[in-house]
């Protein structure tokens, strides 16, 4: 990973940053993936033990924070040292928004089943949420390889995850159309849903720091931003009573 | 050659670790000697010989021992010298990861590769594996409160996949840890199944009940004095319990089959006169759906190894579904052959109806219990949903094969290979 420094001590300081950084990623993985299997089992308890589960995170964030800091003034880094400790601020930041938007689709998983909902209506939101879980697992996977000329993929996936939000939108519209009864679930879903977006692009940032840290050039110049939902409107002829 | 070098070497070990075991009384010996010529005044022609004689005693017994025992402890020291961590860890067939005090991976194996990949020697564990569960085992076994420990890891993505993964120390000092995967994932899918059957059993049964229960509400409400609607709702009533009889009826059976996993060796089975029976059991179903059972029986001996009970039922289910879904077609034909050209001789029986013919994405699945290609039909014609996956269990009781060859439009054919010994 990184060469060898005279003091042992240092070495073993990044080290511990970089497991510090694993062990919140894995938390934040393992929360999002409970939170939609929370919503789509109708499971309040396990919705609980998400939104318990946050603090986790938030002192995770807190403890790289302090020992980042405390690095950077009791060894003065330098080149890689520097951005691989600057990069940790920034992952453990996004890891954090990350648990935070898993932990808010956990509270709304009341709110949508509260009433028995067709399991077709989070068919769409199971499969954003792989999209999503798979660039965020793929992203800390390349924090473990340093492997980032296959970053590319991240791109791709992010282009995916926003079809896949618009076409979703378009949907959960459709439904709420069909019978008003459907919108209070279906709103709460666009909020997942919207979160679960929100969690690929905090992937994206994440790939992006990774890059930085390791050829210490910004990644290449971002495209313009793909989802669509601004244009989405369905013009609705509704029933005259 | 090899092997006489190897011999060579074994017997210089031999020697070396007899000399070293020996270090103490030899070199009192020694010293006993140097004492008695500097004190003694002994000249050195006595000294010599006494050396050589202290140094042949030590050496002598070392062949000794070779020939005499110890021969088991010398193997095994010899094998495991041979061996070398790679070639152990290549030998095991689950994902096997060698890794040090840092976490950092020292060697993994080949199956390791191939099931989670991007891992290489050098990258971390613990920046790989981040799940909770993971991280938990790890900082356990790293920490050296406990020599091993074993957890349930579940990855969801790519694919789910369920591991029982156990760390442990090697050895005393190496300062390297191992780690083994151990795949549980088709456990638990063999799990999610039962599960899946037991919904799928109780929501069959439940709709004709919930049938039922809707009907006597209107017996007793809005339909108290109409006679014909009365009528009427009976007939639906009694036809609903006959469903509900029809599947208890199947899925005893099924437990039936699945409670005696054995079949009883030696008795033999005439086909020809079991497919008999079931063609003219069946024959008031037959006149019912105006279709006419043709028969194509070969000559000579038909006899199977087999139970007629269960073989009758596998007949009696194919037939019954010809009669029933190939009803258009107007004639059922059942054919028995003996097919010897097969790697296995036996005996084919066809139940060939020339009716609309199953569509070609539904053939591998229409074994399975409650699948049904159209549940319209189904129910109006009396189905359960279990007969062919009683045939096919039965069948794979008897050794026996069962092929579906169908063309849509042409009809279908359900065709029984029974290994005739």
């Amino acid at each position: 990973m990184q060469s060898v420094h005279i003091v042992s001590a240092y070495d073993e300081e990044l080290k511990y940053l970089s497991k510090r950084i694993a062990a919140m990623g894995g938390h934040a993985e393992r929360m999002v993936e409970q939170a939609i299997t929370a919503l789509v089992n109708a499971d309040p308890g396990l919705a609980q033990k998400v939104i318990r589960d946050d603090a986790v995170l938030d002192e995770g964030q807190r403890e790289i924070d302090d020992k980042a800091i405390i690095i950077i003034a009791k060894r003065q880094p330098m080149a890689t040292d520097l951005r691989e400790i600057v990069g940790a601020i920034r992952i453990s930041a996004d890891l954090e928004r990350v648990g935070d938007l898993g932990k808010n689709v956990a509270k709304r998983v009341v709110a949508v089943t509260d009433g028995r909902q067709p399991t077709s209506l989070f068919r769409g939101l199971e499969a954003l949420a792989n999209l999503a879980l798979t660039q965020l697992k793929e992203v800390l996977d390349v924090y473990a390889s340093r492997s980032v000329d296959k970053i590319g993929f991240v791109r791709d996936r992010d282009d995916q995850i926003d079809a896949m939000y618009t076409s979703l939108f378009r949907e959960l519209l459709t439904y709420m159309m069909e019978d008003p009864r459907n919108i209070t679930p279906c709103t709460h879903l666009l909020f997942c849903a919207k979160n679960i977006e929100r969690i690929g692009d905090h992937a994206t940032n994440i790939a992006e720091t990774i890059y930085y840290i390791v050829t210490g050039d910004q990644m290449p110049a971002e495209r313009p931003k793909g989802d669509k939902t601004d244009q989405i409107s369905l013009s609705a002829t509704l029933p005259v009573k | 050659m090899a092997d006489r070098g190897a011999d060579d070497k074994g017997m210089a070990q031999a020697f070396a670790t007899r000399l070293r075991n020996g270090r103490w009384p030899l070199l009192a010996g020694l010293v006993a000697i140097l004492v008695v010529y500097v004190f003694a005044g002994i000249s050195a022609y006595v000294l010599l010989p006494a050396l050589a004689l202290l140094l042949g005693a030590a050496l002598l017994p070392a062949g000794v021992a070779r020939q005499a025992g110890e021969n088991g402890a010398a193997i095994e020291a010899i094998g495991l010298q041979r061996l070398s961590g790679e070639y152990l860890a290549a030998a095991v067939a689950d994902p096997l990861i060698i890794f040090d005090r840092a976490a950092t991976i020292v060697h993994a194996n080949a199956a390791a590769f191939a099931a989670f990949g991007g891992i290489a020697p050098g990258i971390s564990l613990a920046l790989k594996f981040r799940a909770p569960e993971m991280q938990t085992l790890l900082d356990s076994v790293l920490s050296g409160d406990v020599a091993s420990d074993v957890v349930d890891y579940t990855e969801k993505l790519p694919v789910e996949r369920a591991y029982r993964v156990s760390a442990s120390s090697v050895g005393h000092g190496t300062d390297l840890y191992v780690m083994v995967f151990k795949d549980q994932s088709e456990t638990r899918r063999i799990d999610r199944m039962r599960a899946d059957f037991i919904a799928n059993a109780s929501h069959e049964l439940r709709t004709p009940l919930a049938s039922i229960s809707g009907f006597i509400e209107t017996l007793r409400g809005p339909a108290r004095n109409d006679p014909a609607a009365r009528d009427q709702f009976l007939q639906i009533m009694q036809n609903q319990t006959g469903r509900m009889a029809r599947l208890i009826d199947d899925l005893l059976s099924l437990s039936r089959l699945e409670m005696k996993p054995y079949l009883k060796p030696g008795t033999e089975v005439d086909l020809r006169q079991t497919v008999d029976g079931v063609i003219d059991s069946l024959a008031p179903l037959a006149r019912e759906n105006n279709v006419v059972i043709e028969r194509d029986f070969a000559e000579g001996s038909l006899d199977v190894p087999g139970d007629r009970d269960e073989l009758f039922q596998v007949f009696e289910n194919l037939l019954e579904n010809a009669c029933k879904y190939g009803q258009s077609g107007g004639r059922v034909v059942v054919s028995i052959a003996r097919s010897d050209a097969d790697p296995e001789p036996g005996i084919d029986v066809t139940i060939r109806d020339f009716g609309p013919g199953i569509p070609e994405e539904h053939i591998p699945r229409i074994t399975e219990r409650f699948y049904r290609i159209d549940v319209e039909t189904s129910r109006t014609q009396k189905g359960t949903g279990l007969g062919l996956s009683i045939v096919k269990h039965i069948l794979t009781r008897h050794n026996a094969r069962l092929s579906i060859r169908s063309e849509v439009g042409k009809g279908a054919a359900f065709s029984v290979h029974l290994p005739a010994h």
